[in-house]
């Protein structure tokens, strides 16, 4: 072990804005490898003969393959292998928590440098420039022509609709995309900021999916503008319901509903899908903070915080309740946040939101805490010390504490079953819900989860749906 | 989807229009009480508009709406044969519509526009509708014709008594009520859209009466569909989100104070942002 791991060159760093000049604007913080470093940190894999790395990835990716033929220079044959199972390779490589997924599962992990495999299918993902549609969206160029006959409905544009679009659009499956916002992409338009994900990147994918003969519906609304039934009736052989977990959690706490106290959804909502980090060439107007407190440790806390100091917060703190190791953010982002001059308020939990008689928030009650015996999740529980609290001075508090399911399909479809947390109930295998062929997949089954979880139902829903459709003929 | 104008008509020049959209899809689920959100531009932001009317069988909707700052500023540039970007609906939950006998329906400015559709709702269920309307003078008052159409009785009040009572819209509502009581009939609800302060008076009029009263409230809105919380209102112990839980609520259970400080929010960028459109206009 201690002979081969002298032979490890160190993992290669990929070149980065400068943190002090990122936080002034929202142009993407990292940069990307160039060929010769996505190169040299190709090599640096063991081709193990038993790779773990594919078993890390939910949608198991071949990862030991396309690492060696980018080591080999072939980058066209690296993105086939890729695209065999990840429709969104340039989404994934910038935000798959890979430290969990098939970086934490690299033979290379236990040296603390396990081979970068986010970064390498990013560049591969941007590197290729795919010469038609079927090619960019599976790796082929052999997709059959659109069969117009069997119509899939998808509900909901996040990456698991958009997964499952792709899919059977290679099949030959006709799919029509339903979303309510203005902008297809899910929380990859809404919710995740420029900085880290290009909406570029989002708008390729959908001019992709178009091109393979996919349409897209906005501004409807499954369950108002019309009903999972609606669609049958209009011939749509199959129904997909990925709608997403974005309704925002309050904490019901007093003066919660005070001007300056915003959920982290809307703060974000403001800023990437309507712009409003142009304000006012751009119409949405989003709340300036002198002092902000973001309350939550996971990748949506990141980007509140670090999204705030780019609309020039003087000071952004991160109210937590635990400490920074049980922080379920993305590993990268947090660094990424500190580096940028993000605080840290840990063992913390807020109680209450103080104002003025104008109704403006001001300061935030805050109760310390301490760990204490680990609970269910494995995770140490947090408890209050007694008779210490204080109060953060903040004009701007933005809450990302979690999240529950989308409501308005749930609602007007009430013979849909729902699990005891009120998420959608689905056969694990094909992903069916109690409805026949009607199907449910990713934050909307799983809860609030990863992007690349979703996709992975996606493509599941989207084989079954494809089975059983042609199996049909 | 990118919906045409049929048509415009200009109610108060300059501040009041309405238009009628072809948006079939829209028009075939709306029911009274629903809202549209649209958006005029990429660069433009998402506003809800109250659904004053529809006609099914020609797929059109109706909007009246106010100019008060920049997008409705901008929506007035519109005309008839111009495409609006993006319409999204019906959002919102439909009015509770059923047979209760009477129901005094209140509306005030533009709040007239958006209490016809439901008042027409309790007509179509055969309640006895008095529209009671007001304005602070008489080329101010909105859709009497299209009320009078559909209500047993228009009452009307002017502040400066133009036309009808000279006074508030709730004198004549209490009038009524009064009046109702006196004659055994029974006022099985009375509905309020209007400005904040309007709909508050109404509540604590009908208040000691025990009269059921519902108000549509007009918080600030993104989505539209339950994902922002921007728009949530205290309506008794809970806190409830106006686009997708409301927009009526019972209007005695409804935290106005609360309600009418958090539509300020935004007040120094909205400014901002109209005196931004203004000089874009001027430089045009
Ligand atoms: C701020 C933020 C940062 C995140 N960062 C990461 C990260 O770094 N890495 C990672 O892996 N994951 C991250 N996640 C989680 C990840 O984005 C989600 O797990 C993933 O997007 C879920 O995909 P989905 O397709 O299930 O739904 P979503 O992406 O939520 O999309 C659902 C879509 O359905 C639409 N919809 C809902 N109801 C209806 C209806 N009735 N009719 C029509 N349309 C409807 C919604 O408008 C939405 O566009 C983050 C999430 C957030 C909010
Ligand atoms: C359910 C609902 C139905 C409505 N129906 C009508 C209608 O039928 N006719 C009509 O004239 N108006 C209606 N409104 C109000 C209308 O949305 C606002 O007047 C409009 O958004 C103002 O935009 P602006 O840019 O022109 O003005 P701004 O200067 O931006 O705002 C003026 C005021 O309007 C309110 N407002 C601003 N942005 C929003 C927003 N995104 N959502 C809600 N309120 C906002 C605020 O209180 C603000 O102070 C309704 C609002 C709601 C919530
Ligand atoms: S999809 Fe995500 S988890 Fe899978 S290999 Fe790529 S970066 Fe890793
Ligand atoms: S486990 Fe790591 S070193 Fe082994 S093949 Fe996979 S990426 Fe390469
Ligand atoms: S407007 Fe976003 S939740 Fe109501
Ligand atoms: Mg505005």
């Amino acid at each position: 072990m201690t002979k081969k791991k002298s032979k490890i060159l160190p993992r290669r760093s990929m070149p980065m804005q400068d943190p002090a000049a990122r936080v002034g604007n929202f142009n993407e913080v990292a940069n990307g490898y160039s060929l010769e470093l996505a190169q040299e940190e190709a090599r640096r894999c063991l081709q193990c003969k038993t790779p773990t790395c594919q078993d890390g990835c939910p949608v198991e990716v071949d990862c030991k393959r396309f690492i060696r033929e980018l080591a080999e220079g072939q980058v066209e044959q690296a993105f086939r292998t890729i695209k065999e199972t990840n429709s969104l390779p340039a989404v994934c490589g910038r935000v798959c928590p890979q430290e969990n997924q098939c970086e934490g599962r690299c033979k290379l992990r236990p040296t603390g440098q396990p081979v970068a495999i986010g970064r390498l299918e990013r560049y591969v993902a941007d590197a290729f420039y795919a010469g038609t549609a079927c090619e960019a969206t599976v790796g082929r160029e052999d997709c059959p022509m659109i069969r117009e006959d069997l119509r899939v409905a998808a509900i909901g544009s996040g990456p698991a609709s958009l997964t499952l679009a792709g899919y059977l659009a290679a099949q030959g499956v006709k799919v029509e995309v339903f979303e309510a916002l203005h902008l297809p992409g899910g929380v990859l338009s809404y919710g995740i900021p420029e900085f880290r994900l290009p909406k570029s990147i989002v708008r390729t994918e959908v001019e992709t999916l178009k091109e393979q003969g996919v349409e897209f519906h906005m501004n409807w609304v499954g369950g108002k503008t019309m009903t999972v039934g609606d669609l049958f009736d209009q011939g749509f052989k199959a129904v997909f319901l990925g709608l997403g977990a974005g309704l925002p959690r309050f904490m019901k706490l007093p003066g919660e509903n005070l001007i300056g106290v915003f959920s982290a959804n809307e703060y974000l909502t403001r800023v990437n899908l309507m712009g409003g980090y142009r304000f006012p060439d751009y119409d949405t107007p989003v709340f300036p903070g002198r002092k902000v407190t973001v309350i939550g440790g996971g990748n949506v806390a990141m980007d509140a915080a670090r999204t705030a100091l780019r609309l020039g917060a003087e000071e952004v703190r991160i109210v937590y309740r635990r400490t920074q190791e049980e922080m379920p953010a993305r590993l990268e982002e947090l660094e990424h946040a500190l580096e940028e001059g993000v605080q840290l308020e840990i063992l913390a939990c807020p109680v209450a939101f103080q104002g003025d008689e104008g109704g403006r928030l001001t300061s935030m009650r805050v109760q310390k805490m301490c760990l204490g015996e680990p609970d269910e999740s494995g995770r140490c529980r947090p408890m209050p010390v007694e008779d210490e609290a204080y109060d953060l001075e903040t004009d701007l508090a933005i809450i990302a504490v979690g999240s529950g399911p989308n409501q308005i399909l749930l609602n007007a479809t009430p013979n849909l079953g729902l699990n005891s947390r009120g998420y959608i109930e689905v056969d694990q295998e094909t992903l069916e819900t109690n409805m026949p062929m009607v199907f449910a997949g990713g934050d909307i089954v799983t809860g609030a989860a990863t992007v690349v979880e979703a996709m992975g139902a996606g493509r599941q829903a989207g084989k079954e749906i494809s089975r059983r459709l042609l199996k049909q003929g | 989807m990118a919906v045409p104008i049929l048509h415009k008509r200009k109610l108060i020049p300059g501040r009041v229009s309405e238009l009628v959209l072809e948006a079939p899809q829209i028009a075939a689920k709306a029911e009274p009480g629903n809202f549209i959100i649209l958006r005029l531009a990429d660069d433009g932001e998402r506003i809800p508009l109250t659904i004053a009317d529809t006609d099914a069988a020609k797929g059109t909707i109706t909007l009246v709406y106010l100019v008060v700052g920049k997008s409705t500023a901008h929506l007035e540039t519109f005309e008839a044969g111009d495409t609006i970007l993006d319409v999204c609906g019906p959002l919102g939950r439909p009015t509770h519509i059923e047979p209760v006998g009477t129901v005094l329906c209140v509306g005030g400015g533009t709040g007239i526009a958006a209490m016809h559709h439901i008042a027409k709702g309790h007509q179509l269920a055969g309640n006895h509708v008095v529209s009671v309307i007001g304005a602070r003078s008489e080329d101010l008052l909105l859709f009497e014709k299209e009320l009078t159409a559909i209500s047993a009785e228009v009452l009307v009040a002017t502040d400066d008594g133009s036309r009808g009572h000279k006074g508030l819209v709730t004198e004549v509502l209490e009038q009524r009520i009064q009046q109702g009581i006196e004659a055994g009939e029974s006022i099985g609800e009375i509905v309020a859209v209007g400005p904040v302060p309007m709909m508050r008076a109404v509540a604590e009029l009908t208040r000691p009466y025990g009269i059921k009263t519902t108000v549509s409230l007009n918080s600030i809105m993104v989505d539209g569909i339950g994902m922002c919380g921007s728009c949530r209102v205290t309506v008794g112990d809970a806190v409830r989100f106006a686009c997708v839980d409301g927009p009526e609520f019972d209007a005695h259970q409804v935290d106005f104070e609360e309600m009418m400080r958090r539509q300020c929010t935004f007040s120094e960028q909205e400014k901002l942002s109209y005196d931004h459109f203004c000089r874009k206009c001027h430089h045009d």
